[in-house]
This record gives structure tokens, sequence and C-alpha cells, in this order.
């Protein structure tokens, strides 16, 4: 499809933005608000007090019936096994060559019944991916036309979504969920995010997202509640050192390399990738994902070249100013010896070697 | 808004000549749409401009951006007060936030660009 006749997908809030004023973006084929009042306000807003995302973009697909723990362990990495009634873990879908289909969230609602959160971008290949990997008792559904996803994040989400549920939130762990009633709407309320900061992602159906938007933001004023869009979301999410499809993990990128092998887990049984990544893992790795700052003047940008003692060494997978960090970071590969804190690389910035030194991440990590 | 004595250019910049003097900034529609500037990489005086051709940068949040010359000359002095205050080029674009003052080699490039009338249809359009 040429870009003339390509139509971009929109959220059920896409009228919603576009009437308070914000920049519009294609993200990734789709009608999004990469920020409203200005990144670095957003950023601000979501560290100190509370911010607003329409994150309606990302994908939700339900996997059903009797041998739906066994789909979705033979498709992701993560031991969904694990995983207690009202729990979700972090997890990817891996490629029998070790690299990620996607990355996403697993979601147990009950022993035959789990619902993975996905790319955007990926939520039609994802699908296609696990209905053509489902050679046991389940039932895969793309339910993600019809729900609506809001996050709400930072250091007053409890109290601002509080007001409008008389579900108990304080008591929802991190990485845990219910399901109850916000505003009167049947919602998914989920302690997860993408930003560093305690908060939430609530599930709701399509038609009730615009209410809930001007009732959480109306919720959330007392607290200094804004709306957020895509560019403080991916500042928020640097910072925090977490992955991007596309940036630090791809198909050709896999989870041990990325610092990920926590959710790998070789031991569970059979998995789609297993062998390759066992292979992988026993030769040793040879690159592996580190964070940079900046030492000279200068960002390391997405894609810009990395050299260690002038000669190419990696690249910048991810890169720019962490307004909170107040440091110019990134993350980048670099082969393993190389991959130390404290090692000087230089990053190349149009053609210029700027000083740079690896460091640990996350760059940032909320008080607790 | 875009003041009628400055020339401005199809990339969003904007030179106000001054004998052959001239000072060269980014336009407020080009600071808009960049969004929070976090970053501007500028040459030192000395180095020589060209017509059409990048001598610099502006970096906002999210992306990098070069800055194109309006004309050919030689830096006579860049803005040394915008390394420590980059969000200065947000709030002042036409007045403080001037990027450079280069000497002209050639006045007669002045007259291939835009007047404020002409820079406003063309944002319009």
């Amino acid at each position: 499809m040429d870009s003339a006749a390509a139509v971009l997908r929109k959220t059920p809030l896409n009228a919603v933005h576009r009437a308070s004023g914000a920049k519009m973006v294609d993200f990734g084929g789709w009608d999004m608000p990469v920020q409203y009042t200005g990144i670095l306000d957003e950023h601000a807003t979501v560290r100190n007090n509370v911010g607003l995302f329409d994150v309606s973009h990302m994908g939700e697909i339900e996997v059903r019936g009797p041998q739906a723990l066994a789909l979705v362990n033979w498709v992701s990495c993560n031991d969904a096994a694990k995983l207690q009634i009202g729990q979700a873990h972090y997890s990817g879908l891996i490629l029998e060559g070790g690299g990620f289909v996607d990355d996403i969230l697993v979601h147990k609602f009950a022993d035959d019944h789990f619902f993975l959160c996905v790319n955007a971008s990926n939520q039609d290949k994802d699908f296609a991916h696990i209905v053509e990997q489902n050679l046991f008792d389940a039932t895969v559904e793309n339910i993600g036309p019809t729900l609506s996803q809001i996050a709400v994040q930072g250091p007053r989400a409890v109290e601002t979504l509080q007001k409008l549920t008389a579900t108990a939130l304080a008591p929802i762990k991190y990485y845990w969920f219910t399901t109850g009633e916000v505003s009167g709407v049947p919602a998914t309320i989920a302690r997860t995010g993408y930003t560093g900061e305690d908060g939430f992602e609530i599930y709701v159906p399509n038609s009730e997202a615009p209410r809930l938007w001007n009732e959480l933001l109306a919720a959330g004023e007392e607290f200094g509640i804004k709306p957020a869009g895509l560019g403080a979301r991916n500042t928020l999410r640097l910072e925090a050192a977490m992955a991007l499809y596309g940036h630090e993990i791809n198909d050709e990128l896999n989870p041990l390399e990325a610092g990920l092998s926590w959710i790998v887990k070789l031991n569970k049984g059979e998995f789609l990738g297993k062998a390759k990544l066992e292979e992988i893992k026993a030769a040793g790795l040879k690159r592996k994902l580190c964070g940079f700052k900046m030492m000279g003047r200068g960002i390391g940008r997405d894609g810009y070249e990395i050299q260690v003692d002038g000669a190419k060494a990696g690249w910048v997978t991810s890169g720019g100013p962490g307004p909170t960090v107040n440091m110019n970071i990134g993350m980048c590969y670099l082969p393993v010896e190389k991959a130390n804190t404290g090692q000087p690389i230089q990053v190349m910035i149009r053609n210029q070697a700027v000083d740079a030194e690896v460091i640990a991440t996350p760059f940032y990590k909320r008080a607790k | 808004m875009y003041p009628e004595n400055y020339k401005y250019t199809k990339e969003h910049e904007w030179i106000l000549v001054e004998g052959d003097t001239g000072t060269i900034g980014i336009t407020d529609h080009a600071q808009h749409e960049l969004g929070d500037i976090v970053y501007v990489d500028l040459p030192k005086a000395g180095a020589a401009v060209e017509e059409g051709k990048a001598f610099g940068s502006v970096e906002s949040v999210k992306a990098v951006s070069d800055i194109y010359s309006p004309v050919n000359g030689e830096v006579i002095e860049s803005n040394g007060d915008l390394a420590g205050a980059p969000e200065k080029l947000n709030a002042d674009p036409h007045g403080a936030a001037w990027l450079v003052k280069v000497k002209l080699s050639d006045l007669s490039q002045i007259g291939g660009l835009m007047s404020a009338a002409d820079y406003q249809a063309y944002l319009g359009e």
C-alpha cells in the first residue's frame, strides 16, 4: 500500500486527542498523540504526579480452553504454569531461531483462560503466529479491536483511580490484576506499566473509553494529572531501561543477549525456540545489551554506530535525553568483553566520535 | 508573529541582513514542530557556510534536525547562550535565541528567499 492510500488506524479516543490539541503522528500505522503539553512536561508529570496514556493501539489476544496453558507455554518463553490466577508476567513470543516475534504480558484469568497484551504493530502477526502454532485444544481470539487500554501512571495513580472504583487498589500487588468496575464500566485493572512508576493499565470496552478518559482526567485534577503522549512514554521507558520491540529486541535478537534471561525458563519443558536458546547459552553470548551515558556533548540516537578504540563495536538501540536522570542516555549492543560498567565507548554522531561510558541499568529507579 | 524585516527559507530558517552581516535562526513554526529542544550544535567562528547546506543541528527530545544556511558566508559568531539553555529556542526563536551571525559573501542570494508574507502563505499550504 503506498502512503497516499494508507489509512491510519485510530483508537476510540482519537477525536478526544484531536479536540485537546494533541500533536498526532503516524506510529506504526496508528494515528497517535505524541505529545499534548510537551514531552518534558508530561515526563515530569508522570514522575512527580500522575499521567494518563491512551494505549488502546496495543493488542489483546485471549487463549482459552483445557489446553490454554499448554499453548501459552509453547509459544512463550516464560513459565505461565507459575502464574496464579490474577497474576501477570512479562514474556516473549519466540521464533524457532531464538529471536522475538514480540514481547508480551501474560495475564492468567483462570486455569483455562489467559489474556495476552501485545504490541500494536505486531498484533496481527502475533495472532497469526499463535493460531499457526495452536496444535492444542485451545481457542485463540484477537480481542484487540474491541478493547481500549488506558494507562494511569505515576505516584498519584492509586489515589486518582481509587476515586472511580469500589475495588480496593492498594492490595493489588505489582504485576497482579483484578476485574471490577471503573466509573460503572466493567474493566480489567492491572498494576502494570511502561514508565518505571507505580500505576495501572485498565482494559475497557471501546464504547466506554472516551467517557472513562474524561472522568480519569477530572478525578486526577487535584493531583495534577495530565494526558501524556507516546513521546513521554518513550523517555520514561528509556530511563527505566525497558525494551521496545524493533529497538532492543526484534526477530534477530534473542532474549539472552537482550538481558532478559530472567524470562527464559529453559527448565519448563518444550517451547518454540528452546533448542536454539539452549545452544546460544551453551556457546556463550557474543554480544549484550548495555546502558550508556554520554560524556561528551551530544545525544546518541537510535541506530548510531558505537566504536571502541576506533573500531566499530556495536550500535545504539534507543537513545535520547533522560529528563529525570538529567543525562543523555541510551541502550546499545556491545561485544560481551566490552559490555562492562565503566567501559569507555564512542558514539558516532554525524561522523564525529563522541565519548560515552557503559553504565548500569535501569538509569532510573523509583523510591519504594 | 513573523518579523517583516526577516527573510525565510522553506526549511524554516530565518535571516536578518544588516549590511553584509546576516543573523540566522529557526522560525517559530520550526521550534513548535520540534517540541522541547534539548541540544543545539553550532559551528565556531571562522567556519564556512553554504547556501542549502547543513551547518548545525537542533535536537528535540525525539529527533535531530539539521539547520540549513540560507546564504554563503563565514561564521562571525555563534550564540553561546544556547549550549547551556537550549530551551531558549522554544521561548524566543526570532529574538534572543538566534543561532549564528555570518558575513555574507553573496548578497544577491537574499533575493531568492521568502518574505514574511510569503512564508506565512507557504505555511498555510
